[in-house]
């Protein structure tokens, strides 16, 4: 037998390395955020949230690219948390263990794996073009919301998985329909999973850049959007614009570091609200 | 005796794939009697209640042959409706399990899916049922409170009553006390006592004192096999075959 110092040595070795492999996470986001946020503080300011960029966006706001990045968030997340959700309870639900639930599992699998700029040379090749929206709200919505769509379902399934067989069983045994006991029953039980879902599609969808930037987005527009066919700044490609193809780009380094300040905390914000919707709704039952 | 049967089962087979977990089972189930199915663990005594509503239909490979008659229509047959069979026999299950709602809704569930609106008559047959269960005093006070915060005897109660609310004619009862400790069982066996006045009932037992307490026959299973039935207090003062002896003696099972 090993003694017992040896044993609690070895016990204080693994210990410490599952600890530092923690550690290492919260040290990486920490200098990160604190990186950009020591960049981009001095951007901030009232007018840089509510102003128009001026001239040539070297100043002035980005009042444009947040307002921008929230509708074209909410666009997305309206067209794929209806499919995704529907899709997930038709898999979950309804469908059997045939080679049909086997090509549409397949299928999901795949598009989570499309890299995210072929999604966006698709929404210009099929609704910017075939369908002629027209790089607009509309067409980007369309786009980001096919690429959130995989982890829309998946969430939405797992969701749905976590219901215990015996609730459906006593619904059902209730004399509920199949339906109702998903209507009635299923839904409500697994609406904070599914929210949950919903909250890391909205902020995946704002932050990315390339499925909106050949479809909804532009280097520079000088009225906010009004209707789903206007074309719209978002905050994740101005900050590409500036710091690649801007008028001056070094000047304007601290524009970029602000809008990313201001990219994470919308981000932020959206995931703190959608959190503390989440745990009111599971806190009633 | 035989025209006033509820269940009339006869030749029933019953496989989950390619094994036969039941054989041959012949049985006449009466109205407002509790009939008390007992056997060791895997005997098909659950596999044989399951039948009877068809929750069986939702395992996949599951399959039964033979008739199962309830006064006198094959539940099996294409002309019936297995939403209007589970609401005619209704179920309660081995480990309590409401809904993640209130105390009310639970209860009200079965009554809203079967078109139910108006609030009044929801709460009045809240109440009612309740009360058939034994528990609106318990609970009165905490009617919209979660049902998931009630102890383990208080939600089969509660599971009971929301079972009670769409007004079945049979109660299935599938080991409804063997998660709860003896004071709740006996609570559980007391309601039954009650209940049989109205419905009829069929619980499967692992405990042969609660299927001599609450039953009027007992019908003894095991390996898929219905070896002997018989009115209870027969049955277990004097058991007809060696086997049924030595299960309800403790020398096996």
């Amino acid at each position: 037998m090993k003694s017992i110092f040896k044993r609690k040595v070895s016990q204080g070795i693994a210990f410490s390395m599952f600890r530092a492999a923690a550690c290492i996470n919260v040290l990486v986001l920490a200098v990160f955020l604190g990186f950009i946020a020591i960049n981009g503080i001095s951007a901030i300011s009232w007018e840089f949230l509510t102003q128009m960029p001026r001239e040539s966006m070297t100043k002035g706001g980005i009042l444009p690219c947040i307002l921008g990045t929230i509708y074209i968030s909410l666009g997305a997340i309206l067209v794929a948390f209806p499919i995704g959700v529907g899709t997930a309870i038709y898999l979950n639900e309804f469908a059997g263990k045939g080679r049909w639930t086997r090509i549409v599992r397949m299928g999901i699998i795949n598009l989570a794996g499309v890299p995210s700029v072929v999604y966006g040379l698709f929404g210009l090749g099929f609704f910017v073009i075939m369908l002629n929206m027209g790089v607009s709200l509309l067409a980007g919505s369309l786009t980001l919301g096919a690429f959130i769509l995989p982890l829309i379902i998946g969430s939405a399934e797992e969701a749905l998985r976590n219901i215990p067989p015996s609730y459906r069983e006593a619904s059902l045994a209730l004399g509920a329909t199949k339906w109702q006991t998903i209507y009635k029953m299923v839904l409500p039980a697994a609406l904070p999973g599914m929210l949950t879902g919903l909250i890391l599609g909205v902020s995946r969808a704002a932050g990315e850049t390339a499925p909106i930037m050949f479809t909804a987005a532009v280097y520079y527009t000088g009225k906010l959007p009004s209707s789903v066919f206007d074309e719209i700044m978002a905050m994740p490609y101005h900050i590409y614009v500036l710091a690649t193809a801007g008028t001056n780009i070094s000047e304007t380094r601290h524009l970029q570091y602000g809008t990313a300040l201001v990219l994470m905390f919308l981000v932020l914000g959206l995931n703190l609200a959608a959190i503390i919707i989440r745990n009111r709704l599971q806190k009633k039952f | 005796m035989t025209e006033q049967a509820k269940f009339q089962i006869k030749n029933l087979n019953f496989y989950y794939g390619d094994f036969r977990a039941l054989e041959d089972i012949n049985l006449e189930l009466q109205q407002k009697q509790v009939s008390a199915l007992i056997g060791p663990s895997g005997c098909g005594k659950s596999s044989f209640l399951r039948c009877l509503n068809r929750m069986n239909d939702l395992i996949p490979a599951a399959r039964a042959e033979g008739e199962i008659l309830l006064e006198g229509q094959d539940i099996y047959s294409p002309s019936i409706d297995v939403v209007n069979l589970r609401r005619r026999v209704g179920m309660v299950f081995q480990k309590p399990n409401p809904f993640p709602k209130t105390v009310f809704d639970n209860v009200a569930y079965g009554l809203r899916v079967n078109g139910i609106r108006d609030k009044r008559l929801l709460r009045e047959k809240v109440e009612w049922n309740l009360k058939q269960a034994a528990l609106w005093e318990e609970i009165k006070d905490r009617l919209n409170q979660s049902a998931l915060g009630l102890s383990g005897g208080q939600q089969q109660r509660l599971c009971i009553a929301r079972a009670l609310a769409v007004e079945p004619e049979v109660l299935l009862m599938d080991e409804p006390a063997s998660a709860l400790d003896p004071i709740a069982t006996q609570k559980i066996e007391d309601l039954i006592h009650e209940l049989k006045k109205e419905y009829t009932i069929i619980i499967v037992t692992h405990n042969m004192q609660q299927a001599a307490r609450v039953s009027d026959i007992t019908a003894f299973f095991y390996m898929g096999r219905l070896i002997e039935t018989g009115d209870t207090e027969t049955l277990f003062t004097r058991p007809g075959l060696q086997q049924t002896e030595d299960y309800i003696t403790g020398r096996f099972g």
